[in-house]
């Protein structure tokens, strides 16, 4: 066949692309892929929900409420007062072993760490240690970027300044005997807020950085003050500080406080006995409604206590299985038509 | 448009010949265009100008504006900088692109070389240096470079001869003429002195009308359009001839009439918009419900919490903080309304568009042009189309008569079937046309033993016409019909030995069996429609006086001598055979005049045509008075040939329901002639009903007789009459007319649609029409054309698509939402005003049943997807609001929210938009059902886009609430609470992906490589991205930015995080898939079953073909005269005899070019045109 020059030129190239030929994989919800994918998933789903619904009941969690609402209460008193590290503490007793390893949460209840300002009221250069914004915070730190003297405050913002400050310590009583618990506060702030986005400038003593700037207004002592025993856990890298500057999605939340050491007498967690919270009582939440829990709870391989993950993952999966009867029902009523 | 120069337009316009001194005064435009939009410098701020002026842009512009102010600010500003500047710089690439191309044409335009004459000598000038006032010379076949106004030319008379291809689409020749004063002044010395001056109306777009006044030696000649040449026009068949330049560059007619046309727009566009305003309105309500709530939650809780955050110092009040913050939640909630919507809409029509310019199957070989979409905006209104309205000649026929059958003395010849070989004339003739074909040999033998009967058929065919014929060299005729069917029969007759050599005003020279013989020609009785024949009176050389006339069988068998009974009952039998093959027919017959008889008439014609009152009238009645008593010679018949395909397309649009109205200029026995052989008429249909009426009240009643039957069909009996019964009210037929059964169809005059289209009928038309299966109207004017497309428009609300290939269909191209241009012989005036062109009618069914049809589907189904989509991403900001105090946080990163749309999910929407296919191509054409869903716009309308956007907030409930409920007590391995607020962010955003990239799974029905590569590579990108952004490097480097660093690693690790990301997808997508399969099962669409046998592999039936059978019957064709009257005349008053292949231009322009410029003046006056009244009542009754 001749093929003419100038038909060439205008016919359209025949290319499986430029004809929409290309090879493609076409996909349909044919019965036989959709129903058995229903059980499958289903029986997947229930699987699963099985195992975390399983492994959530074996989870034991002790729950506190410390905020002294009722009179009854242990801390109603230091709840009323205005006095700064009012004491109180609290009692509970096990009757079984918490298997370890057991962590030591305190949780606060509407408090709104998610709130849009309040999230933004920070200095991330700061928080970084370049000291430039030691002397001049950033302005979305207002309107605790400087003291009444103008004096700019390190660390500077709302999330800084509103840093939780009671503090807890454990005791075990046992045949009359009183032991303290040993608490570890060490790696419970994520890895990369200790190692990579918080920073002490790089001055000693720690002290001379903060040279011409006040401590944040609610803060009894100054960053560099945090845990003068531990340079490795001061001032902008003190665990506590990073736990708290780690935002809560939601306004009931919980932090972790410290874990349950595990040597001794707790190697395998808390023992039975009566245990007593001796909790230094300053932060104040009762003017918002707020609650301060304290939270003992151990983990399995898929964190703390979940019995939502289990349950919904049994309903979805059963919801499936009866879908995929459902579906087998139509199919074989009302077979695909597969002439015509 | 920008023009050369703007100013104000004078009342009158005065241009002093080779005077450029005094026409500067005047500052008119010079000769130079600049369609160009852009130059360098002015691109920028002239295309953002632009630009900003469509909503959306100002819109995004707005939001950029209010994220600048830190108290509102709930995002950065770049989460809308960034994509708004995509989209700006795509659509600013693009008209870069467009602008430079027109700044090429410009160029090569405005450089085209003149011959100017200054200063007594013709210079070169480049056509931009031609000023007004400048006479300049043109050449054969030369372009003209402005609106000239003709001086003198090289032809007698200051004639010339243009062609306005280019600027009307007639490819006809036109002849101008000088005034003729000038046209004495012939050389360039006498012109050098020439000084008249030109008074005439300013510039305006008028292109048969021109008016002025030419003042020369203290003397005034009026000046006509007659005497202008046209920018645009090509001058042909004349030498040389001098213009004056009046109108230069953009005042020039062409320019004034090449404004920007109509944007077209199609109803998904407007449903688009609707949509979005109702979303603006959705995001408003969101905006005060939330605004409401952090009214309420400053008061409430956010009063009480000033320990730990306190109010700004400006705010310090919770109203004023629910004002602010129902600006932030504008911003952050503006996503619903995505900024790349319109880009990416635009960006899948443009791949449609390249696939429709690159369609093979839509590529025609012979004309070597490929199918072009020359708008992006229309293709998915292609899949919805629910009428078309079809011009005939030239775009349902190829517009080339072929001489197909005869019938001699009750002999009938030609072939039914082409197996015959075609017949060699060369041996035997040498003056044959080489391009003839016949292949019946029994007629040539008839010829060649001089069947006598055969001779003076031919004889008659080669005497009894106005063609004029051109001898270039000898034997190498050339005829310039003014009809192609009498080219077709002269033609005919020159190869079976009847030449037809040359034409003199009284003479007529032939080649008989090659023996040249000269007719003296006494008279032509000329055609005209009431007449439906013509005839010539000839004295052949042996001095013996004939009448030769041919014309319609109905009119001329009324005419023969008694003695012809039995060949005429023999030939009208064949006549009924040739009509019912759908083919032109014309009978013949003579009449042998003795002298006397001969000086009798001549005396009584020379009487009528000297009368001045009743002139026509009289000639009618001489004419008359001689054609009768005559010899019956046979009939013709000829084939006005379909294009390829014609009937099998519109079959298949009509089983796709799609109605199928022609309109044409033709007569109505022609165009019901191809109503019937492009099968768009049958015999199967119940009745045909033709209305021609002249009066309101005829054309009301045989529409109101045409409903009555209807509805008496739809009873039952066909035949059935209810003359008794009362008249049914007139308006709620409509309803009745929902539910006819039967095929019906409809014939209508352009004189009764005149009446028809008044506003008191038209609701009464549109039903009676609409409830017919075919629609002819014939005799229109391109204004009707147009009128009937907007009364649809109006009264149908449905998608129209117009069709045609001429100058006249440019109207109707233009008002319907879809012109389509026929790139064919009549120029390329409707290709450049429409919106697709193709070169062949059968493209038709690809353009609408696969092309349309997919682009409407991946339209749909693109749009769907997007809303559901940022409906899903946006709502969660809304359930978070009740979380979180209603501060605006956004549940995502800033970043996330940024690319969001444009990198993470842009690419697969795309894919789905530009390549799915449900089903194959040649399926859509087997199966033209699958094409209902368009018409119905069941994919996708505001039920659609509910259940889109309720599926949206579905989603977005469950991705806010599952992470929500897992996260919130929950832990990572360590005792590490998961419930702040990065590993949240991540969670949610990380389980949209999924969720939504699996929705595009599910909703992409054909994975191409590019599904594929879009699909898994969006799906990584978001992976990849988010750990750049997430990575240490970066953070070290801006700390303020990137503070979610190290959330992606300690996020993703956490078996928990998955299991909520399985969960919410599963909860998203189980009952989609579950109801989809249950839809698909109860109620599947035709495509899904076609989708289904396909891909199972099963033998499917042939869907039933519509009946293509053979067309019996007793159907009386038309006559074979595409006519005009006035021909006859102009031959035998011998003017302008000089070049005869130029009569017909002559003639043109004496009667004011052809019956396009009639009908187009005929449009200012609105009465209904007066020639076209020739429907005798016998051929009213078709059945």
């Amino acid at each position: 066949m001749v093929k003419q020059e100038s038909e060439s030129a205008n016919r359209p190239d025949n290319t499986a692309f430029t004809q929409q030929r290309l090879p493609a994989w076409q996909p349909i919800l044919s019965a036989g892929i959709v129903i058995p994918g229903f059980v499958l998933i289903g029986l997947a789903f229930i699987g699963i929900g099985v195992a975390l619904f399983v492994t959530s009941k074996s989870i034991q969690e002790l729950e506190f409420d410390y905020t002294g609402y009722s009179n009854e209460s242990p801390c109603s008193s230091c709840a009323q007062s205005v006095v700064a590290n009012c004491k109180c503490s609290l009692n509970f007793t096990l009757t079984t072993l918490l298997q370890g390893p057991v962590f030591f949460y305190y949780g606060l209840s509407n408090y709104f760490q998610n709130y849009r300002r309040y999230g933004a009221s920070k200095d991330d250069n700061q928080l970084y240690g370049d000291l430039s914004y030691f002397t001049s915070p950033s302005s979305s730190c207002s309107p605790y970027d400087y003291d009444s003297s103008k004096k700019p405050i390190v660390p500077c913002g709302s999330i800084a300044n509103s840093m939780f400050n009671d503090t807890f310590t454990l005791t075990w009583t046992v045949n009359g005997k009183t032991n303290n618990v040993s608490l570890d506060g060490k790696g419970i702030a994520w890895w990369t807020d200790y190692n990579v986005k918080y920073r002490n400038p790089n001055v000693t003593p720690l002290k001379n950085a903060f040279n011409g700037t006040v401590k944040p207004i609610n803060w009894a002592k100054p960053a560099y003050e945090l845990d003068a025993s531990d340079p490795s856990n001061n001032g902008f890298v003190n665990q506590d500080f990073l736990v708290w500057m780690r935002r809560a999605a939601l306004p009931n939340f919980r932090k972790l406080y410290r874990r349950i050491d595990a040597s001794g007498d707790y190697k395998n967690g808390l023992p039975a006995g009566n245990y007593t919270v001796d909790i230094t009582y300053n932060y104040p939440v009762r003017a918002f409604n707020g609650v301060k829990k304290i939270v003992f709870s151990n983990v399995s391989w898929m964190g703390g206590r979940n019995e939502f993950l289990g349950i919904a993952y049994l309903v979805i999966g059963s919801l499936c299985v009866v879908m995929s009867v459902v579906m087998l029902i139509v199919y074989a009523k009302f077979k695909f038509p597969d002439e015509e | 448009r920008s023009l050369c120069g703007n100013r104000e337009l004078p009342e009158e316009r005065r241009v002093r010949a080779n005077d450029r001194e005094y026409n500067e005064k005047f500052q008119y435009a010079s000769n130079c265009i600049m369609t160009s939009k852009y130059n360098i410098i002015t691109f920028l701020p002239v295309n953002l100008f632009e630009q900003f002026q469509e909503v959306a842009n100002t819109y995004f512009l707005f939001l950029l504006i209010l994220q600048l102010i830190p108290q509102i600010s709930s995002l950065s500003w770049f989460t809308t900088i960034v994509p708004l500047a995509l989209v700006l710089s795509i659509t600013a690439v693009k008209d870069a692109t467009d602008d430079y191309f027109r700044h090429k044409s410009d160029n090569q335009v405005n450089n085209r070389q003149s011959q100017v004459l200054i200063r007594g000598s013709l210079q070169n000038e480049k056509w931009m240096n031609v000023r007004v006032g400048d006479i300049i010379k043109l050449e054969n076949n030369q372009f003209v470079a402005a609106d000239l106004l003709l001086l003198s030319s090289t032809e007698p008379h200051g004639l010339c001869y243009i062609e306005t291809a280019e600027l009307d689409g007639e490819t006809n020749m036109k002849v101008r003429q000088s005034v003729s004063v000038t046209s004495e002044l012939g050389d360039p010395n006498n012109l050098a002195s020439f000084d008249g001056e030109v008074v005439c109306e300013p510039p305006n777009n008028k292109l048969d009308r021109f008016s002025g006044t030419l003042y020369w030696r203290e003397k005034k000649y009026s000046l006509t359009n007659q005497n202008m040449l046209l920018r645009g026009c090509v001058l042909r068949n004349t030498e040389a001839c001098y213009g004056l330049v009046i109108f230069a560059g953009p005042d020039t007619k062409l320019m004034q009439n090449s404004g920007r046309t109509k944007f077209k727009r199609t109803s998904i566009d407007r449903l688009m918009n609707t949509l979005v305003l109702w979303i603006f309105g959705f995001l408003v309500c969101m905006g005060m419900i939330l605004a409401v709530g952090n009214a309420g939650w400053e008061k409430e809780v956010g009063s009480l919490f000033q320990s730990y955050l306190a109010w700004d110092t400006p705010v310090n009040n919770f109203l004023f903080s629910a004002f602010l913050s129902f600006w932030s939640y504008v911003i952050i909630l503006n996503t619903v309304v995505p900024i790349s919507l319109y880009v990416s809409v635009e960006v899948i029509r443009l791949g449609h568009r390249y696939f429709i310019n690159w369609d093979q199957q839509m590529f025609c070989s012979q004309c070597n042009t490929a199918a072009e979409a020359r708008t992006t905006t229309l293709n998915e209104e292609l899949g919805q189309v629910e009428y078309i309205f079809s011009d005939k000649t030239g775009t349902l026929t190829q517009n080339i008569m072929t001489f197909n059958k005869c019938s001699i003395n009750g002999q009938s010849y030609g072939k039914d079937t082409h197996n015959t070989c075609r017949l060699d004339f060369s041996p035997f003739n040498p003056l044959a046309d080489p391009d003839f074909c016949f292949y019946d040999d029994k007629l040539l033998e008839s010829v060649k033993v001089g069947d006598s009967c055969t001779h003076e058929f031919f004889r008659l065919l080669s005497l009894c016409h106005t063609v004029m014929s051109e001898e270039k060299s000898e034997g190498e005729l050339v005829y310039k019909a003014q009809s192609p069917d009498e080219g077709a029969l002269v033609t005919a007759a020159r190869n079976f030995g009847f030449v037809f050599r040359s034409r003199t005003p009284g003479t007529i020279t032939t080649t008989e069996m090659g023996r040249t013989v000269t007719y003296s020609l006494l008279a032509i009785l000329d055609f005209n429609n009431i007449r439906k024949r013509m005839s010539v009176i000839v004295r052949n050389p042996e001095g013996r006086i004939r009448l030769y006339c041919k014309g319609a069988d109905t009119v001329l068998l009324e005419r023969l001598h008694p003695c012809n009974q039995e060949v005429m009952s023999i030939t009208s039998d064949h006549l009924n055979e040739y009509a019912a093959d759908g083919l032109r027919t014309l009978a013949l017959a003579y009449r042998d005049l003795s002298e006397d008889e001969w000086e009798a008439w001549s005396e009584s014609h020379r009487f009528a045509d000297k009368a001045t009152d009743c002139r026509e009238d009289r000639l009618a009645a001489a004419y008359e008075e001689i054609e009768q008593n005559m010899m019956l010679l046979g009939a013709t018949a000829i084939e006005d040939k379909l294009q390829e395909g014609v009937p099998e397309t519109i079959a298949v649009l009509s089983l796709a329901n799609i109605k199928i109205w022609v309109l044409t200029g033709d007569k109505q026995e022609t165009a019901v002639n191809i109503g019937y052989s492009c099968k768009m008429l049958t015999d199967d249909m119940t009745e045909v009903f033709i209305i021609s009426g002249h009066t309101v009240q005829s054309v009301r009643q045989e529409l109101r007789r045409a409903r009555e039957r209807m509805i008496d069909g739809r009873g039952g009996g066909v035949g059935k009459q209810l003359h008794g019964s009362p008249l049914p009210p007139p308006l709620p037929l409509s309803n009745l007319m929902d539910n006819i059964s039967g095929e019906f169809a409809l014939v209508i005059n352009g004189h009764s649609l005149a009446h028809a289209l008044e506003a008191d009928m038209e609701a009464e038309f549109v039903s009676t029409a609409c409830a017919c299966k075919a629609v002819i109207c014939c005799r229109v004017t391109p204004l009707q054309k147009a009128q009937v497309v907007e009364l649809i428009k109006k009264h149908k609300k449905a998608v129209t698509l117009a069709i045609g290939d001429g100058a006249n269909d440019i109207s109707m191209i233009k008002s319907a939402h879809i012109g389509v241009g026929i790139s064919g012989q009549e120029g390329i005036q409707a290709v450049l005003a429409s919106d697709y062109s193709f070169s062949q009618f059968r493209f038709l069914q690809r353009l609408l049943l696969v092309h349309g049809r997919w682009s409407y589907l991946r339209m749909c189904r693109f749009l769907c997807y997007f809303f559901y989509k940022n409906f899903a991403f946006t709502m969660v900001h809304f359930w978070f609001g009740f979380f979180c105090g209603f501060s605006a946080q956004t549940v995502y990163d800033q970043y996330f929210i940024t690319l969001f749309n444009i990198v993470y999910t842009s690419l697969p929407v795309l894919a789905m938009g530009i390549f799915d296919q449900d089903v194959p191509d040649h399926r859509s054409l087997e199966y033209p059902k699958l094409y209902e869903p368009g018409q119905l716009n069941l994919l996708f309308n505001k039920r659609e886009f509910f259940i889109c956007i309720a599926q949206g907030i579905y989603t977005s409930v469950v991705l806010f609430f599952v992470p929500y409920a897992v996260l919130s007590n929950a832990t990572q391995s360590n005792g590490v609470p998961l419930a702040d607020y990065q590993t949240f962010a991540v969670t949610t955003a990380t389980a949209l992906v999924i969720v939504v990239s699996v929705q595009i799974v599910l909703d992409t029905g054909f994975w191409t490589v590019f599904n594929h590569v879009f699909v898994w590579g969006s799906l990584g990108s978001y992976f990849i991205i988010m750990f750049a952004l997430h990575s240490q490097t970066l953070f070290r480097i801006f700390p303020n930015q990137f503070h979610f660093v190290g959330s992606a690693q300690s996020t993703l690790l956490q078996p928990v995080v998955w299991l909520t990301i399985a969960l919410a997808t599963a909860i998203c997508i189980v009952p989609v898939l579950a109801f989809r399969f249950l839809k698909l099962d109860l109620k599947p669409q035709l495509s899904d079953t076609v989708r289904y046998t396909q891909l199972v592999r099963q033998k499917r039936r042939k869907p039933p073909e519509g009946r293509l059978g053979a067309r019996g019957g007793s159907r009386r064709s038309g006559y074979a005269f595409a006519h005009q009257e006035g021909f006859g005349e102009l031959i035998t008053s011998g003017k302008n005899m000089r070049l005869s292949s130029l009569a017909l231009a002559s003639f043109a322009s004496r009667h004011s070019s052809s019956w396009i410029d009639t009908l187009r003046r005929k449009k200012h006056t609105h009465t209904p045109p007066s020639t076209s009244g020739e429907c005798s009542p016998e051929t009213n009754q078709i059945k």
